[in-house]
């Protein structure tokens, strides 16, 4: 889960959950953390600093994935199933 | 720009229906230009289970495209000895911790919170440094039994390696997830054509870990998040790789996973622990899918500071509803918990029979929540 760091003490962060603050160690984690950062939570330690170029191109990847399928999603033989499963 | 990263996460994004739909609509093109059915396909996490469930993907999946769930809830494959072990140090007078899940999941005899509700010391934590800070403060044993994949055994090894009170100690049964999908690979009754591997996992092993399996067994793995789109948008790649028919490993959960995974992490759990062979509940002998304690950590060792006597247990049979349980065909993705004769009736969530009725990550817990498969033949729309 991903939370943005709030405070850091140590190797201990206060790290903000959308709304739930947590104490999350930063010993394994791979990357100096500074508050602002987003961190990726597992069992109450730090595994990853999320690096905002990755969230982008996460969401690149994605606007690529749908442009290929925009074309199909109007093909009427697909929407019929597209729509039996809403 | 550290810090600023609001409108990157903004969790609508990945959760966008529209964007869902028209990822549906890609896997529904891919199905059926692959034109063989059923196509199964396995994820080998539980938090992929829960997502699908929860934000009901299997119902959007086109009918030939089969997600099998595999061996990826850390709780449903710790094996009955584990448990046991652990049962029998807690009736033995030693004070166990362990995360909330293990807590309910059945032994050969009894659970943990079978063995504290006739009086035995047993704490649920958050955090394997929660288990630490208790120990801190008792003048007794404490002994943190110890479950999940690499990447929990990596907090447990964290927490070794900064130095713990000398009275606490680790029962360990974690598990390494890459030896087990080779198990996988190779059983005749496979039907597997491809993985969706966990993204937590592979933030700290690499995707590059993947590839010498994609060599040898010719079956393409993506790495995938866990929002709806990630795994939509990590099923979409793995059907367009069996399309092409050139099995690779392709990683779409690039905001948290490279190739080479989180070294200072890979560093501390290799240092701490070593894989050795072993059982994986229902999925039978894993080699090198057990991580032990190394032996230059003996003093943190459970299974070395305390003479644990299964013998005793060998006394009962387990149940005859545990003889029906066929929570191993289904961690095999052989069977579904529908298949199951006691799903829903015998075994519950409240008196769960098996491990996967336990677990949040669980899949017959969570059919049992979210209702499975819905059978879309029924529903008018």
């Amino acid at each position: 889960m991903p939370g943005r760091v709030v405070s850091i003490e140590g190797l201990r962060a206060n790290v903000d959950f959308f709304g739930v603050r947590r104490t999350v160690r930063l010993d394994v984690v791979d990357e100096p953390i500074a508050v602002g950062d987003y961190i990726l939570n597992h069992v109450g330690f730090a595994i990853r600093r999320i690096p905002e170029s990755e969230i982008r191109e996460t969401l690149a990847l994605y606007e690529q994935l749908l442009r290929e399928a925009e074309t199909d999603i109007m093909a009427a033989d697909v929407r019929s199933e597209i729509e039996a499963g809403d | 720009m550290r810090g600023s990263a609001d409108d990157g996460l903004n969790e609508v994004k990945f959760r966008d229906p529209a964007r869902a739909r028209a990822l549906a609509g890609a896997l529904t093109r891919l199905t059926r230009a692959i034109d063989r059915r059923p196509i199964s396909v396995m994820h080998v996490c539980g938090s992929h289970e829960q997502a699908i469930a929860k934000f009901g993907l299997r119902a959007s999946f086109p009918r030939a495209l089969d997600v099998i769930m595999g061996p990826g809830c850390p709780v449903c494959i710790t094996d009955v000895p584990e448990v046991d072990e652990a049962v029998v140090l807690a009736r033995q007078g030693v004070r166990v911790a362990t995360y909330g899940d293990m807590l309910r999941v059945p032994g050969t005899v009894a659970s943990l919170a079978d063995a504290r509700a006739e009086g035995a010391k047993v704490d649920v934590v958050y955090s394997v440094s929660q288990a630490v800070e208790l120990a801190r403060g008792l003048d007794e044993e404490l002994v943190f039994f110890a479950s999940g994949f690499e990447t929990t055994a990596v907090a447990t090894a964290a927490v070794i390696l900064a130095d713990p009170p000398t009275n606490f100690s680790v029962l360990s049964a974690h598990k390494y997830i890459p030896p087990v999908m080779e198990i996988v690979a190779e059983m005749p009754s496979s039907r597997v054509e491809g993985f969706l591997a966990a993204g937590h996992a592979a933030t700290i092993t690499g995707w590059g870990v993947f590839e010498p399996f994609v060599a040898r067994h010719g079956v393409p793995v993506v790495v995938a998040g866990f929002e709806p789109l990630d795994i939509l948008a990590g099923l979409v790649q793995l059907l367009e790789i069996i399309l092409e028919g050139t099995p690779r490993v392709v990683n779409a959960y690039p905001r948290c996973v490279t190739r080479e995974g989180n070294l200072a992490a890979q560093q501390k759990l290799w240092k701490v622990f070593r894989p050795v062979g072993g059982r994986w509940r229902g999925i039978a002998h894993v080699p090198n899918g057990n991580l032990r304690l190394k032996d230059e950590w003996a003093a943190y060792d459970a299974r070395k500071r305390f003479a644990i006597d299964l013998s005793g247990l060998w006394d009962y049979a387990p149940s005859a509803l545990t003889s029906q349980c066929i929570c191993g065909d289904i961690m095999a993705g052989i069977s579904s918990p529908s298949d199951c004769e006691l799903f829903g009736r015998d075994c519950v969530p409240e008196s769960p029979v098996g491990a996967c009725m336990v677990s949040s990550e669980g899949t017959c817990k969570i059919w049992h929540q979210y209702g499975g498969h819905p059978d879309l033949t029924t529903v008018s729309v």
